[in-house]
């Protein structure tokens, strides 16, 4: 998977602005939903509850318009005592003008008619054509439900629901009255009255109720039994209870509880018919305390709502593709020549600065990206014309420099032994330059058949005007030193020449030395030099006395005083810059003065060349890969007369 | 029993037209005391199931109900086999109709006395000054014992087969078999919670219900022939009990056929309930013995209460038909 932070800006803008628009969608239609389902609820609630009441008091009206029938035969029986053939008129007159009333009775509680007869009911029933007809109930009726639990509670009872065989198998309920013989001594029990119903009219009023397509209308009894129901096969035989025992279903109990109990509710759950989810209302009838439910189809009654999300959707996903296009195309607007820079810019950094600018038409910060790159490449192309000719120039100097340098090394003496036909004494001497043009100098000359002259000096600074310097110094001792002057005096002149033209403040420290090779004299000036070792035959070391002098080249009437020391037999001087003993190793320690004594302790024996290449060596190791910060030059002398 | 007889001759004659050994099935009659619900599914799967036919038994079910009472068509011979209580059975033969009793299918009493307890009763003594119903005669025996036992003042009330009475609060007490009445009343919407139930088993009144009967002269000529019907009455049942949907889909048709109404739920308590009637609490199967014990205690309760002229010898009411070797 490739990373959201690695994709281009148009999948970037895609994601999260439809990431964005999608919430925000989601939340309005959340919210748009939610709102109008609960206030189409709440509107069916109030609905559902309007139908239920009005249901039930239809029913009511009916029943309550046949309880009179019992209760007013009651009442006569108790008051006025009516004789068979009179009571008997009665119920059959009240049965041909009450059309909901099937059947009546009044029941007499045994050998309570007559001391003659154990049961005495005599019932009339409409018969065919509604023709009342007559019989005598011919059972132990006194255990029926009809006449037992008014009998036992006291108090006027409709009957459950039962089919009466005889009625043609029609659904049946009876309202039982019961009446007293107010003659006895305690309220005593005279008989029960009673009005049959056919249900039918109840089951068509429930059945009436239709809901959307698949909504209906049921009832159930105080025991839970359903008296109506769009499933027949649960009429008269199933209990709410036994369904819900069935369907495992305690909830459904729970709501069954509620409605025998007599309580009104609105309870949403599964449609026992057409297994739709629905809301159901519940209302008791007030006459009989049975109680009457009415299914309200969801997904029927919500289609509008349902409906209406579909457009709100389908008006969301075309909104969606709308944004996504859109926005496709201003991220191309963006990102066409950001990549079109992009490839110049690639371009540009393999060095192709030529490459052509792709041509931008808009005023926006892409526009000025490409300024800018178009700014930077021009900047580019100069600096590195620029450059090139910089790089040139300093190519030339440094070739100059070279030659420079190669002039200067060459004004040195390079060929030992630099006197081949004397061997009363040796001499080697050897300068390793720095890497820019350096300013140590040496020399050796005779300036007669006996005396030598020996020079070494360095120069302050570097480069170019060091050399120069250098130069004129070794031309000037070289030019002085033919004069037939002492040591002092050569140096004393070679000053004052050098301090009279001198604009730019260099000077030179020297040592210049006057060596008569027949006696071994040794006449020197140390004008600010290094002291020079003298290491005698028998390899004591010595450094020779200072002689008083400053720097060449500083002050014109310097003065300058000369000493003089004696060379045996195989004695060596030694005469360095501080390009030896100033060397510096990795860790800026100085080589030293010490060290340098040390080996020419151990080594001042050797041949003046081997002993030269030695230090040289000895130098380069202990330096190891610091650079080379100055000159490094040395000359050794062994006297060596017959 | 002409008619047995030329039927046997019938099958013997035929007998020979078939080339296998044929086996003579003998045709013989069941009427169980009520109507084809689960309380007698066993006989209907052992009949649909062919245990009886395996045992060279055709059988018949002839289904009871009120129009139709067992007693009476043992006693009349238009039934060989019979189910009857027990107490029935000991006062048919009281009353000189020669029945034996082959064996005692449900030990355990179902006959319990319910109330609410909203009613305020909890305990026997809480009956004091209610109302009870009880049924006929025959149940009421057990629920005397048990006022009797417990020295209680009650009003009794005749109560009818619907338990509306109680359910309205026109009794206190109603009486309730645990496998019908009692469901009911749940179904009503009461919960067992709500509810506080006396089994008579429980209070040392227990009377051994649904037994399997013959006349004495149907034993005495083919005691093999009532073995072996008990031997399949047995497998049905248990076979009834190890497949319950089944049983019940056959007594949901049974009932159809019958015009009765009935429902899933309240045959497969049913069922449940004689699946623990039937099997002893101790386990195992059903063992079909009819313990003295038992026998004595209905007997003598019959007699106390003037149901009964003289208890019937035991051995003679009581013929063992069930191998203790197949249990």
């Amino acid at each position: 998977m490739m990373k959201v932070t690695n994709r281009g800006i148009a999948f970037k803008l895609n994601l999260w602005i439809l990431t964005s628009v999608t919430l925000i969608f989601a939340v309005i239609f959340t919210y748009t939903y939610l709102f109008t389902r609960d206030m189409l609820i709440a509107k069916i609630e109030q609905s559902a509850f309007d139908l239920a009441r009005a249901t039930s008091e239809d029913i009511d009206a009916v029943l309550l318009s046949v309880e009179k029938t019992p209760e007013n035969i009651a009442v006569a029986m108790e008051q006025f005592r009516p004789q068979s053939g009179a009571f008997t008129g009665l119920i059959q007159e009240t049965i041909k003008r009450s059309p909901e009333i099937y059947g009546a009775t009044v029941a007499f509680e045994p050998w309570e008619y007559s001391t003659n007869i154990r049961y005495f009911a005599p019932y009339y029933f409409k018969g065919r054509d509604d023709k009342v007809e007559f019989t005598y109930i011919p059972y132990d009726y006194i255990y029926e439900d009809w006449y037992q639990i008014p009998k036992e509670l006291d108090e006027p009872v409709w009957s459950e629901p039962y089919f009466d065989e005889g009625a043609g198998n029609i659904l049946m309920s009876t309202y039982s009255v019961p009446f007293y013989d107010l003659n006895a001594p305690e309220k005593k029990l005279w008989g029960i009255t009673t009005a049959d119903i056919s249900l039918a009219w109840l089951q068509e009023i429930v059945q009436a109720i239709q809901i959307g397509e698949t909504g209906y209308g049921f009832l159930i009894t105080k025991n839970g039994t359903f008296v109506t129901h769009p499933n027949s096969r649960l009429i008269m035989n199933e209990t709410i209870f036994s369904l819900a025992e069935a369907k495992d279903d305690a909830r459904l109990r729970e709501i069954g509880r509620r409605m025998i109990a007599g309580e009104t509710g609105f309870v949403s759950l599964d449609c026992e018919f057409s297994g739709q989810p629905c809301w159901m209302v519940y209302n008791p009838l007030s006459s009989n305390e049975w109680s009457l439910g009415v299914m309200f189809p969801k997904e029927e009654l919500m289609a509008d709502v349902f409906r209406l999300n579909k457009i709100v959707i389908g008006l969301g996903a075309a909104g969606f593709i709308l944004v996504m296009f859109i926005i496709a195309a201003i991220s191309g607007t963006i990102t066409r020549p950001l990549r079109a820079l992009t490839r110049v810019a690639e371009d540009v950094a393999t060095g192709n600065l030529d490459a052509e600018m792709p041509e931008v038409k808009s005023r926006d910060e892409v526009a000025s990206l490409a300024h800018s790159l178009d700014n930077m490449k021009t900047s580019l192309k100069d600096y590195i014309r620029d450059l090139t000719d910089l790089t040139a120039a300093k190519e030339r100097i440094e070739s100059e420099l070279q030659i420079a340098r190669d002039i200067q090394m060459g004004i040195l003496p390079k060929v030992f032994p630099p006197f081949p036909e004397r061997d009363d004494f040796a001499l080697y001497a050897d300068v390793e330059p720095a890497k820019e043009v350096g300013g140590d100098l040496y020399d050796f000359f005779f300036i007669d058949e006996e005396r030598l002259c020996v020079t070494l000096g360095d120069v302050s600074g570097k480069g170019v005007p060091a050399a120069l310097f250098m130069t004129i110094t070794q031309t000037l001792i070289k030019t002085r030193a033919t004069q037939n002057l002492t040591a002092g005096e050569v140096i004393a002149w070679v000053n004052h020449d050098l301090a009279q033209e001198n604009p730019s403040f260099m000077f030179v420290t020297m040592f210049f030395g006057i060596f008569n090779v027949k006696t071994g004299d040794l006449d020197y000036v140390i004008a600010g030099h290094n002291p020079p070792y003298i290491v005698r035959a028998n390899g004591d070391l010595e450094m020779m006395p200072s002689t008083k002098g400053m720097a060449l080249g500083i002050r014109e009437e310097a003065q300058y005083s000369a000493a003089k020391v004696t060379l045996s037999r195989g004695d060596m001087l030694f005469l360095y810059t501080d390009g030896v003993t100033e060397a510096m190793d990795p860790q800026n320690d100085l080589f030293s003065e010490e060290r340098l004594e040390a080996v020419l302790k151990e080594h001042g024996r050797m041949k003046v060349g081997d002993l030269v290449k030695h230090i040289m060596q000895e130098v380069h190791s202990f330096a190891d890969t610091a650079p080379q910060a100055d000159d490094i030059t040395m000359l050794a002398l062994r006297y060596t007369p017959e | 029993m002409p008619g047995f007889v030329i039927l046997a001759l019938a099958i013997m004659a035929c007998a020979g037209a078939f080339a296998a050994p044929a086996v003579l099935a003998k045709e013989v009659r069941l009427i169980p005391q009520w109507v084809p619900q689960a309380q007698f599914a066993g006989y209907y799967m052992g009949l649909k199931k062919g245990s009886y036919k395996k045992r060279g038994i055709d059988l018949t079910i002839i289904a009871g109900g009120p129009l139709r009472q067992s007693s009476e068509y043992l006693a009349s011979g238009q039934a060989e086999f019979a189910t009857l209580w027990l107490a029935s059975g000991i006062q048919m033969r009281d009353h000189a109709v020669p029945v034996v009793n082959i064996a005692q299918m449900v030990r355990r009493s179902a006959l319990m006395l319910v109330a609410k307890k909203s009613s305020g009763i909890i305990s026997p003594q809480d009956m004091n000054g209610k109302k009870i119903g009880l049924w006929e005669p025959v149940f009421q025996i057990q629920p005397s014992a048990f006022i009797e036992k417990y020295g209680l003042d009650v009003t009794t009330i005749r109560q009818s087969y619907s338990v509306n009475l109680f359910l309205r609060g026109g009794v206190d007490v109603a009486s309730a078999m645990w496998y019908n009445e009692y469901h009911t009343i749940l179904n009503a919407g009461l919960n067992p919670d709500e509810l506080v139930t006396f089994f008579f088993y429980d209070h040392g009144l227990n009377f051994p219900e649904d037994g399997i009967y013959v006349l004495e002269d149907t034993f005495n000529q083919d005691p093999d022939l009532c073995k072996a019907f008990v031997a399949a009455s047995i497998e049905g049942w248990e076979y009834a009990f190890a497949h319950p949907e089944e049983t019940i889909d056959l007594v949901m048709a049974n009932l159809e056929d019958e015009h009765i109404p009935a429902t899933r739920v309240h045959q497969r308590w049913m069922l449940d309930r004689m699946k623990d009637l039937m099997h002893p609490l101790s386990g195992g199967g059903i063992s079909g013995a009819l313990k003295y014990d038992d026998f004595a205690r209905v007997a003598y309760s019959l007699k106390d209460f003037g149901l009964i002229n003289s208890i019937p010898e035991y051995n003679a009411f009581y013929r063992k038909c069930y191998d203790e070797s197949h249990q």
